[in-house]
């Protein structure tokens, strides 16, 4: 009897995941009518999560296109539990962040699922296409630049962007789980969809009157966005990229477009194609999804509380002062 | 008779109640009435900027020199007839005193060298525009400089979870007006380059009033019993950025400023 309850105890668990997966996962309701703002536009207003478990390319040991939902939940459970692994007591990564305690981990987070075994639908193989020899000889020159820089604690400039505050993945294009926090606000007024990724507050704001692109001798972090509707979904060209913040080794002739369609009142299907022929033999793409989740977005004055980078800074140049000073002892002996 | 008299007097009082109304929202806008968005309410969207020099100084103030010589004349700062109703702040004795030093040391204090976020109101008067984002549940402000970002809950309002640089903002329309309260800053923002500033239990509450097509009135209520002997306030208008091609562009100025912060701690060149 007792065997027996486990068993459908353990049936019955196993159910609730898959139809989670299932409803998580499930396409757009044939019947679902998009809403309007009052201007008539559809409405992408609300707060959203895009944080996954799903990479972008698909995994070396992996040569489908989707898993089942029973696989899914057993690749996300296994990743989780990864993440929290780094929050065991009396390690190392548990003096930095208990990840589990604050939602570092995605633990808390409102996951975008998807059964698909990679991001990248294009490519077929879920892998980004071969690098170009150009882009063989960019990425060496990068090395060579940043070794030009030294260690990491050598200064702030040799520091990863994120550290440094300056920009973080979600900000985009294309908008990435920023492995926490990966929190989107949409509001939109006539003539413009905005977009303010909660990390690092950084708030693209989308004209949607198809103006030119501008000169090229602007270049920005996130690049400039144009935007029009095709139907119910929001195409957003992007370029002028300072090629500072390479996406996946992207340089500043990057042209990123988004497509966001609200399929049901809680997901916004988001599909992008990644054109920058500097660095890969063609164009690629992906499909994603944005979940809607519960707001607000906090301000992450990530830059004015930075006492990490300081910190560190200031840690590094002491161990070299002591170094020196060990150093210097053992020859006047 | 008395038909003709009551209906003279219900004329009267008619007209009475329309020419105060009048006068309210004339007193508010010079008369103006803003072109209504699709939902009816006042349009504010667009691009604006303030073009005085309260960022320098919200008081009355001569033109100065450059705090950094070799920036000359380019560096140096405009007069100003000032914002402030009254003309001078009214600070704590104590409080007046850290507005001294603040000024004398502006460039080690000054929030805005080191690319922090600017606070409220400093925020709007700074030489950078922003944009209007008016939706219904949340209007945003959206300001070039360090990518600040204001989000105004027109709906689901709450209390300041939090303290921060910008605030908590909750608005709502009064009349012509967008009225905005906000609280929950935290004590790191100036008002100003001249070290003017004010204390965690800042209270703002700004007016934002179309005047014109291309102007907005914008007039500010500032609260701060730690710092201030009572509240006052400051106004000025704003401009449209009617460029066809106007947008906020990037100022990410943290990069800017990561030799100023830390450039001291880069590692020696070695031997």
């Amino acid at each position: 009897m007792r065997i027996r309850a486990t068993t459908i105890f353990r049936v019955f668990a196993s159910f609730v995941l898959f139809a989670t997966f299932v409803v998580f996962v499930s396409a757009q309701a044939p019947s679902y009518k998009v809403p309007r703002t009052p201007d008539g536009q559809p409405d992408l207003q609300g707060f959203w999560s895009n944080a996954t478990y799903t990479p972008l390319e698909r995994p070396d040991n992996v040569s489908k296109e989707f898993y089942t939902p029973a696989e899914a939940a057993a690749v996300e459970k296994a990743a989780a539990s990864r993440e929290t692994e780094q929050t065991e007591p009396g390690t190392t990564a548990d003096v930095h962040y208990d990840f589990t305690q604050f939602g570092l981990d995605r633990s808390q987070a409102t996951l975008a699922r998807t059964l698909r075994t990679s991001l990248i639908v294009d490519p077929k193989n879920g892998k980004l296409p071969p690098i170009t020899p150009e882009g063989k000889k960019i990425l060496a020159a990068r090395a060579e630049e940043a070794k030009k820089l030294g260690g990491r604690w050598d200064s702030a400039q040799a520091n990863q962007l994120d550290d440094r505050c300056l920009i973080m993945a979600g900000s985009g294009p294309p908008m990435m789980d920023a492995a926490y926090n990966s929190n989107y606000h949409i509001v939109q007024a006539p003539g413009y969809v905005m977009i303010l990724t909660e990390m690092i507050h950084d708030a693209r704001i989308i004209p949607l009157d198809s103006r030119p692109q501008p000169s090229a001798n602007v270049r920005q972090w996130v690049g400039l966005s144009r935007g029009h509707w095709e139907g119910d979904t929001l195409v957003v060209e992007t370029t002028n990229f300072n090629g500072k913040n390479p996406f996946r080794g992207s340089t500043e002739h990057m042209k990123v477009i988004e497509r966001l369609r609200r399929v049901a009142d809680d997901t916004i299907e988001y599909n992008f194609t990644v054109d920058d022929k500097s660095m890969w033999e063609r164009a690629w793409s992906a499909e994603a999804v944005m979940r809607k989740t519960t707001g607000p977005l906090f301000e992450h004055a990530c830059h004015e509380g930075n006492y990490g980078l300081y910190n560190t800074l200031v840690g590094a140049r002491l161990e070299e002062q002591k170094a020196a000073e060990g150093a210097a002892k053992k020859d006047s002996k | 008779m008395r038909n003709q008299f009551l209906t003279r007097v219900t004329v009267a009082a008619i007209a009475t109640c329309v020419a105060t109304a009048v006068a309210l929202v004339t007193a508010q806008t010079g008369g103006y009435r803003a072109p209504r968005g699709p939902d009816g309410k006042p349009n504010l969207n667009g691009i604006w900027q303030a073009i005085n020099s309260a960022n320098y100084d919200i008081e009355a103030h001569s033109a100065a020199p450059s705090p950094v010589l070799e920036l000359g004349a380019s560096g140096a700062v405009p007069a100003g007839l000032g914002v402030v109703e009254g003309g001078t702040l009214p600070y704590t004795p104590e409080a007046l005193k850290k507005r001294n030093e603040n000024r004398a040391n502006r460039l080690k204090l000054d929030p805005e060298v080191k690319c922090y976020l600017p606070g409220v109101p400093r925020a709007t008067y700074m030489p950078f525009p922003f944009q209007i984002i008016q939706s219904q549940k949340h209007i945003m402000l959206i300001h070039e400089y360090a990518g600040a970002v204001r989000t105004i809950y027109m709906a689901d309002q709450t209390e300041a979870p939090a303290d921060s640089w910008m605030g908590w903002s909750n608005g709502r329309w009064e009349g012509e007006s967008l009225v905005v309260d906000t609280k929950g800053f935290n004590d790191s923002s100036w008002f100003d380059r001249s070290g003017n500033f004010h204390s965690d239990a800042l209270h703002v509450v700004e007016r934002i009033t179309a005047r014109s097509a291309d102007t907005l009135n914008y007039e500010v209520t500032v609260e701060d019993p730690k710092v201030f002997t009572r509240p006052w306030k400051m106004s000025m208008p704003l401009y449209r950025r009617v460029e066809p091609n106007a947008q906020i562009l990037e100022f990410r100025c943290v990069e800017f400023v990561e030799d100023l912060l830390y450039g001291h701690l880069k590692k020696p060149p070695s031997q």
